[in-house]
């Protein structure tokens, strides 16, 4: 049994996390409402090895999507206008080898493209291949991609501890990279946008006052300026839930979770307006799903691919929930775009 | 090894209802509205003040709680910290204070 279908059987165990069972509780239905963003993860392999990763990426792993998965993905977007954004995650995604083309082909395909980006990267470059990276804010810029990269917080602490010695003071100098080319100048409409993930097993703090906060310090601190902050909740799967497991945290997490559910948040769940592709082109309703390898089905029960795509067929489809969800629906919510609910 | 202090009780602390509910439910209105949302004073500010309490009354269950607040709130571990000597700081003022007392008597004392 994969390590993934085993953490999923641990969850499905737990009743009481029993995510569907709290939606009936409440008399809440959560369909899908669209398909507006098409998020692809095209790489499990990365330069960092962070501690909450949900992917359990590093600069070990070999997954990446073939030439035909990045052409298929092209051609849904093609095909399907009202998919309006590709949102290219992994693993760190500019360390697959056509990252750049797939860019730019969405880019001509008039799409809002988002790039998950962990900022040293640009530093570090191909763990594997040793390329050199350093050209990435002159190739977002020119390509007007939304950058969106993770910093856990102003301060040397919490995110190294989070995402690995060095990581801050990398993260700094990335930023200033982007701030040289525009990206989160008032004014050049090239948005660079933040992420802030708990260091620990506990909720995000209010998103605004968070947003204030690091302005105020990134300007004062280090002349670095972004435009907008989004607070994401750590799911327990993967390398977070092993974290928790080791120090004997992880009921106490769920259960934080479970008492912290709110309807409003419920509603805005990401999994309404997103498909998640994985590297060999499964389709899942969101990228914590993808990696407890959880396919997204169409009503008949048949799994979702983007090899025999049908938008309807994927629009109609019953969102496949669990334990973890209880992630997303917790305080103020929390979801790829930030807070779901006021 | 068990001791007085044990982290799973926090969670009981509701049971302090049991033998007087009216007084209990009466409690926990007035804190809730105190301590969990903004007023005058945000929510955050509020966790700072309870963490330095909690050191300057060596509550481990209030420690334990306002931590974890305080960092949901937003609060890093500096300024936790220095809340802490916050605390510490007016303890020891408080202490040296009363020594104000302390001269007044010992002047009764020396004829």
């Amino acid at each position: 049994m994969s390590v993934a279908a085993v953490q999923l059987k641990v969850v499905q165990e737990k009743s009481k996390y029993d995510f569907d069972a709290v939606l009936r509780r409440r008399g809440i239905e959560l369909p899908p409402l669209a398909i507006d963003t098409l998020q692809v993860n095209v790489s499990k392999i990365c330069n960092q090895v962070c501690r909450h990763c949900h992917v359990d990426a590093s600069p070990t792993r070999t997954e990446k999507m073939a030439p035909e998965g990045i052409a298929k993905c092209l051609e849904i977007l093609e095909r399907h206008r009202q998919i309006a954004k590709l949102d290219i995650t992994g693993g760190a995604p500019e360390l697959h080898p056509q990252f750049d083309s797939f860019v730019e082909r969405a880019v001509a395909l008039d799409r809002r493209v988002m790039v998950r980006h962990n900022l040293t990267v640009q530093l570090d470059g191909h763990p594997q291949t040793k390329e050199n990276k350093e050209y990435l804010p002159q190739f977002f810029a020119k390509n007007r991609v939304e950058v969106i990269s993770s910093l856990p917080y102003y301060q040397e602490f919490f995110t190294d501890a989070q995402r690995g010695s060095g990581v801050f003071k990398k993260s700094m100098e990335a930023m200033k990279r982007l701030n040289e080319v525009g990206y989160g100048v008032e004014g050049s409409g090239l948005v660079l946008n933040l992420i802030y993930n708990p260091v620990g097993p506990y909720l995000p703090a209010p998103q605004a006052g968070l947003e204030a906060d690091y302005k105020r310090e990134l300007k004062t601190r280090f002349g670095l300026t972004f435009n907008s902050l989004y607070t994401i909740t750590n799911m327990p799967i993967n390398r977070f839930k092993l974290h928790l497991d080791k120090t004997g945290q992880y009921e106490a997490y769920m259960e934080k979770l479970l008492a912290a559910f709110n309807p409003a948040a419920a509603e805005g769940v990401m999994c309404r307006s997103l498909i998640s592709v994985s590297y060999d082109g499964r389709i899942y309703d969101c990228d914590f799903n993808q990696m407890l390898e959880m396919d997204a089905v169409d009503r008949s029960g048949r799994p979702l691919t983007i090899f025999d795509f049908e938008f309807e067929r994927a629009l109609a489809r019953p969102i496949r929930f669990d334990g973890h969800c209880l992630g997303c629906t917790a305080g103020a919510g929390s979801s790829c775009g930030g807070a779901t609910a006021a | 090894m068990s001791s007085y202090y044990e982290p799973e009780d926090l969670k009981k602390f509701a049971d302090i209802g049991e033998h007087a509910k009216k007084l209990a439910d009466g409690f926990f209105r007035y804190y809730g509205e105190v301590t969990g949302s903004d007023g005058a004073l945000s929510k955050r500010e509020k966790a700072l003040i309870a963490l330095a309490v909690s050191h300057a009354m060596k509550c481990p269950y209030c420690i334990d709680a306002y931590t974890t607040q305080c960092l949901e709130t937003g609060s890093n571990p500096e300024q936790m910290m220095e809340a802490v000597h916050v605390a510490a700081a007016m303890q020891a003022g408080i202490t040296l204070v009363h020594s104000v007392q302390m001269q007044n008597h010992l002047r009764k004392m020396v004829l």
